[in-house]
């Protein structure tokens, strides 16, 4: 065995041959400590940034509670799930009628009973954005999608929930307008503007709908 | 030949795509998939999902009915 100077260092007292081999570990060891405290940093930068990148999805605040507007968020919704993005829908105010299945009235106050009144009593039954005609629009509108074959909104619905698109209710809407749980389909997660922007600022795609 | 046929004929948007990625999904790669539609839009439509999902168009006629050929990547 020889060192760096080319003399053979085997012929050294055991003792000092320790002792040489320890100061050599411990100067390896410290000019490498630095060096792992910089790939810490650098990796704790990486992943930042990786998060900070938009991902391949979409998310859709869904405020109108209109049929035709409605269908328009949800023809988006489950084409982007079928060309292989993840998918978010958020429902606001008018926008909870897609994902209404009931209207309950009882063990609510009397403001929430009126409103209750007023509101759609499920997605089936909701006006268009133009030319409702005092609800003829929509009948006839539906006839003509089904013999198009075109899907009604309530089996969007099914379809998006099939192809795992993730529905939240907000929370703020359904206490302003005094719908429950229950009124909702099961499928519903609930949540609040948070919740929207955690989706929202990963998404290449937002729409406002 | 191909491995799967697919008749999205009077299959409005967005159904043939919903149709074509569970058809891919049961299928191994290599093995084609042929679908035809009645869309004039269907070709366009076709290829930017062949593009973001990133399987093969072997092959695509246009007209009155189109057919197209996927392989599965």
């Amino acid at each position: 065995m020889t060192d760096a100077a080319g003399e053979d260092v085997s012929a050294l007292d055991p003792s000092l041959r320790r002792l040489i081999e320890g100061l050599v570990e411990k100067s390896v060891a410290d000019r490498l400590q630095p060096i792992q405290e910089q790939m810490a940093t650098l990796r704790t930068r990486v992943e930042s940034v990786e998060s900070a990148t938009l991902a391949d999805r979409v998310s859709i605040l869904v405020f109108s509670g209109e049929m035709d507007k409605l269908l328009a968020a949800f023809i988006v919704a489950t084409g982007a799930a079928a060309m292989g993005t993840r998918v978010s829908m958020f429902f606001a105010f008018w926008g909870l009628a897609a994902i209404k299945k009931r209207r309950m009235f009882k063990g609510k106050p009397i403001t929430e009973k009126m409103m209750a009144a007023m509101l759609p009593r499920s997605s089936r039954r909701l006006a268009t954005s133009r030319m409702n005609m005092l609800g003829i629009g929509p009948v006839f509108f539906k006839r003509v999608m089904r013999k198009k074959n075109v899907q009604s909104l309530p089996e969007f619905v099914e379809l998006a929930r099939e192809l795992g698109v993730r529905l939240v209710a907000c929370r703020l809407s359904m206490e302003v307008m005094g719908i429950r749980e229950a009124e909702l389909l099961e499928a519903v997660e609930y949540g609040n503007v948070a919740v929207y922007l955690e989706d929202a600022r990963d998404s290449r795609v937002t729409l406002f709908v | 030949m191909s491995d799967r046929y697919l008749d999205c004929r009077g299959r409005p948007c967005p159904l043939p795509l919903v149709e074509i990625s569970r058809a891919i999904k049961d299928m191994a790669s290599g093995e084609t998939l042929t679908v035809t539609a009645a869309d004039r839009a269907f070709g366009a439509d076709v290829k930017a999902w062949a593009k973001k999902t990133g399987h093969t168009l072997v092959e695509f006629v246009d007209g009155e009915v189109q057919r197209v050929v996927i392989r599965k990547t």
